[in-house]
């Protein structure tokens, strides 16, 4: 009987041709922790490093793409901001949408973009698209800073225009589900790509029709009743961005339905991207 | 008696040749069925054995097949084989990069493998940023790192430049930092990928000591793939020969090292200027005897060595004579020497096969060094040859071992000193 423990307890690993699809393994997630970090300091650095006006691009970006909806949709397509200051409209929509677009476009390529490493040592490859989530917060904060400048500006100089209110807590709840989508979409397409390639040309065309049916550029309010309602609402980030403006704008309406669909479609997408991931784990470095 | 810490049980490995992406989805769903109707895979069964000189029918080829072996705690287990017997792909699957596609392995411990120094390392990074970065990419936690970085940054020799970028060290600096971060790894198992090829003679000395205190010392299990064929009868005490994926031999390191010159024998090809089957004759290989060094092709530094070239002759040569000519630094001439040198004679060969025998003593570094050779007949040049096969010249420890990696000579020298104005009294 000792004899047999023995045997079950000597190995810590066996390594087969198949691996359980469902599995993501916490544990070692967790004795990784510190690569995620320090991947996260390599990506920040990165950024600053190489180019001139290093951080100032986080707000140049999302200025000028304020300022071209401010002109086109406002001004010439005389689309409504439900009576709000276009700027502050448009830019609410941005920098929430800039995250995710962020995420899941950095997300959808890490396969190809580190297949250097990824073919020479093994970690947990889940700690990159982690590291590179987390990463984009930064950027996102910096732009979320801007917005707040830009914010406090007409909630002083525009009287009573602008009602925040205790939905604006529901912030790090609103980001945490978009991280989740842009992770979870970003891992099944990164995963695809490794078969398939020619989605990666799909994905910047996808996520920019995706902006256009989300309630970027105009307040859901302003398509109700339509037909096209459904479609709006079915992407999921519609909620987030609704959410975002309600408790900072007091624009619109908050819809806990809304965003209870959206962690559900948030749960979707990130299980259906850990068994995606973990069928192709086993060979992408062969096919990459 | 140690017990196994690594079973490696009919592993093998399919790899898909050519273009990968054409026509894959309708493959991918073919193979996706026989799957789930729990049939053997069709596409399995056209797979061939993998030899690269051969052009195989079937675009499906095993990297490895029924591949069996343990490797006990504590083993210095050499993996040698030519270019694409499966060495790499042994490793790949060991290090869990990739799966394979029947087989299993058991491993025993924590396994951190190196295929190649300075995995992930950041150009724009510092050298102390990018030993937190390959450190935590091979498996260690900040805290390790930070407990050792004193010991990595004094291994690897570059205190001054810890600061600075890797993209402004040296190719010899950005090895040694990779290195050293590796060294101090503290795994159950060692996988090692040829990465001693790299750096300086002093270096290398380095890494194979640290190699032989972590087997020796730590008693921990080290896995090493190598051409080096000095570096592999160093280090390991167990070797294996992979050839064409399947194992030619497992056993100890001089019996598999003897199988391994005994396949690679005849195609001992080089750079020649005639034909390689000149008619007249031509050079087939060459050999040192007569030494206490197992390697055909090592001697050790200012021992006297026996250099055979072995010369078929076709025909009838008359006035002949034999020069060789070693090089080190890339075709830079370390030595010449020509039969007819002392003997001022020249020789007749008729058809034949013969041994042309140069005693030589090199009392020069360790290292690699070129082997070029040429036969004249009549003021003709029939066959110059510069084997592929280069010269190890391995070290006598005579020698104090500091500085080696500069000069070119290996000389144990003498020394004293005295008041100059003490007309020879000794300073005592």
């Amino acid at each position: 009987m000792e004899l047999n423990n023995n045997v079950h307890k000597k190995w810590k690993e066996i390594i087969t041709p198949q691996n359980n699809i469902f599995s993501l393994n916490f544990k070692e997630l967790w004795e990784y922790r510190d690569l995620l970090f320090i991947l996260m300091k390599r990506d920040v650095f990165a950024i600053y490093k190489q180019t001139i006006f290093g951080p100032l691009w986080f707000f140049i970006q999302p200025i000028l793409t304020t300022a071209t909806f401010v002109i086109i949709f406002s001004r010439v397509a005389q689309l409504s901001t439900s009576g709000l200051p276009p700027i502050l409209f448009y830019m609410s929509g941005i920098v929430i949408w800039s995250y995710f677009a962020e995420c899941i476009m950095r997300t959808s390529t890490f396969l190809k973009d580190n297949s250097g490493i990824l073919s020479k040592v093994y970690f947990p490859r889940i700690i990159v698209p982690l590291s590179l989530v987390v990463t984009n917060l930064v950027k996102f904060s910096i732009q979320l800073l801007l917005f707040l400048i830009v914010y406090f500006y007409y909630y002083f100089t525009t009287n009573g225009a602008i009602q925040p209110n205790m939905y604006a807590l529901m912030l790090p709840v609103l980001i945490a589900l978009i991280a989740g989508l842009g992770l979870g979409t970003g891992i099944i397409i990164s995963s695809l790509t490794t078969k398939y390639k020619d989605l990666i040309h799909l994905t910047t065309f996808g996520v920019q029709l995706l902006m256009y049916g989300s309630a970027v550029i105009y307040p859901l309010s302003s398509f109700k009743g339509s037909k096209y309602e459904i479609f709006i609402l079915a992407n999921p980030m519609t909620g987030i961005i609704e959410a975002f403006r309600y408790g900072f704008l007091g624009i619109g309406e908050f819809s806990w339905a809304l965003l209870g669909y959206d962690a559900l479609c948030v749960l979707f997408f990130l299980v259906l991207g850990v068994v995606v991931f973990n069928s192709i784990e086993k060979n992408f470095v062969d096919t990459i | 008696m140690a017990e196994n810490i690594l079973e490696i049980e009919n592993l093998s490995k399919m790899y898909k040749l050519g273009e990968i992406n054409t026509g894959s989805l309708s493959t991918d769903i073919q193979r996706w069925f026989s799957k789930i109707t729990n049939k053997p895979d069709a596409y399995e069964k056209l797979a061939e054995v993998n030899d690269r000189g051969t052009k195989g029918e079937s675009k499906f080829v095993w990297s490895l097949k029924d591949v069996n072996f343990n490797v006990k705690q504590g083993e210095v287990f050499g993996i040698i084989g030519k270019n694409g017997a499966g060495k790499s792909t042994l490793l790949k699957l060991l290090s869990k990069i990739t799966k394979p596609t029947h087989g299993s392995i058991k491993v025993g411990g924590r396994i951190a493998s190196l295929l190649e120094v300075g995995t992930g390392f950041h150009p724009d990074l510092s050298g102390r940023d990018n030993i937190y970065l390959n450190g935590a990419i091979l498996g260690m936690k900040k805290h390790e790192i930070t407990a050792k970085l004193a010991e990595i940054v004094d291994f690897s020799g570059i205190e001054r430049y810890i600061d600075t970028p890797v993209k402004r060290y040296s190719s010899g600096m950005f090895v040694r930092l990779a290195f050293a971060v590796a060294a101090h790894l503290e795994p159950d198992i060692l996988i090692l990928d040829e990465v001693l090829a790299v750096g300086d003679a002093e270096f290398q000395k380095k890494c194979l000591a640290k190699m032989q205190d972590v087997s020796q010392k730590q008693g921990r299990t080290v896995l090493f793939v190598s051409h080096n064929v000095a570096a592999v009868k160093q280090l390991c005490t167990q070797a294996m020969l992979l050839e064409n994926g399947m194992v030619k031999h497992i056993g100890s390191v001089a019996s598999t090292l003897e199988i391994y010159q005994e396949t690679d024998k005849d195609h001992e090809n080089g750079i020649r200027n005639t034909a390689a089957a000149n008619e007249k004759g031509y050079f087939t290989s060459w050999k040192i005897t007569g030494q206490n060094v197992q390697d055909e092709h090592s001697c050790i530094t200012g021992e006297t060595a026996n250099f055979v070239f072995n010369f078929k002759c076709a025909t009838r040569l008359p006035v002949c004579h034999v020069y060789i000519r070693i090089t080190y630094d890339d075709n830079r001439a370390l030595l010449i020497a020509n039969s007819k040198d002392y003997s001022d004679n020249y020789f007749d060969l008729e058809a034949g096969e013969y041994n042309m025998n140069f005693s030589i003593t090199l009392p020069v570094k360790t290292g690699k060094y070129g082997v070029q050779v040429a036969l004249i007949s009549q003021n003709i040049i029939i066959d110059t040859w510069e084997s592929n096969t280069q010269l190890t010249v391995l070290d006598n420890f005579n020698t104090s071992g500091i500085h080696v990696n500069e000069g070119i000579l290996n000389l144990r020298t003498g020394f004293n000193y005295q008041p100059a104005n003490s007309f020879g009294l000794s300073p005592n």
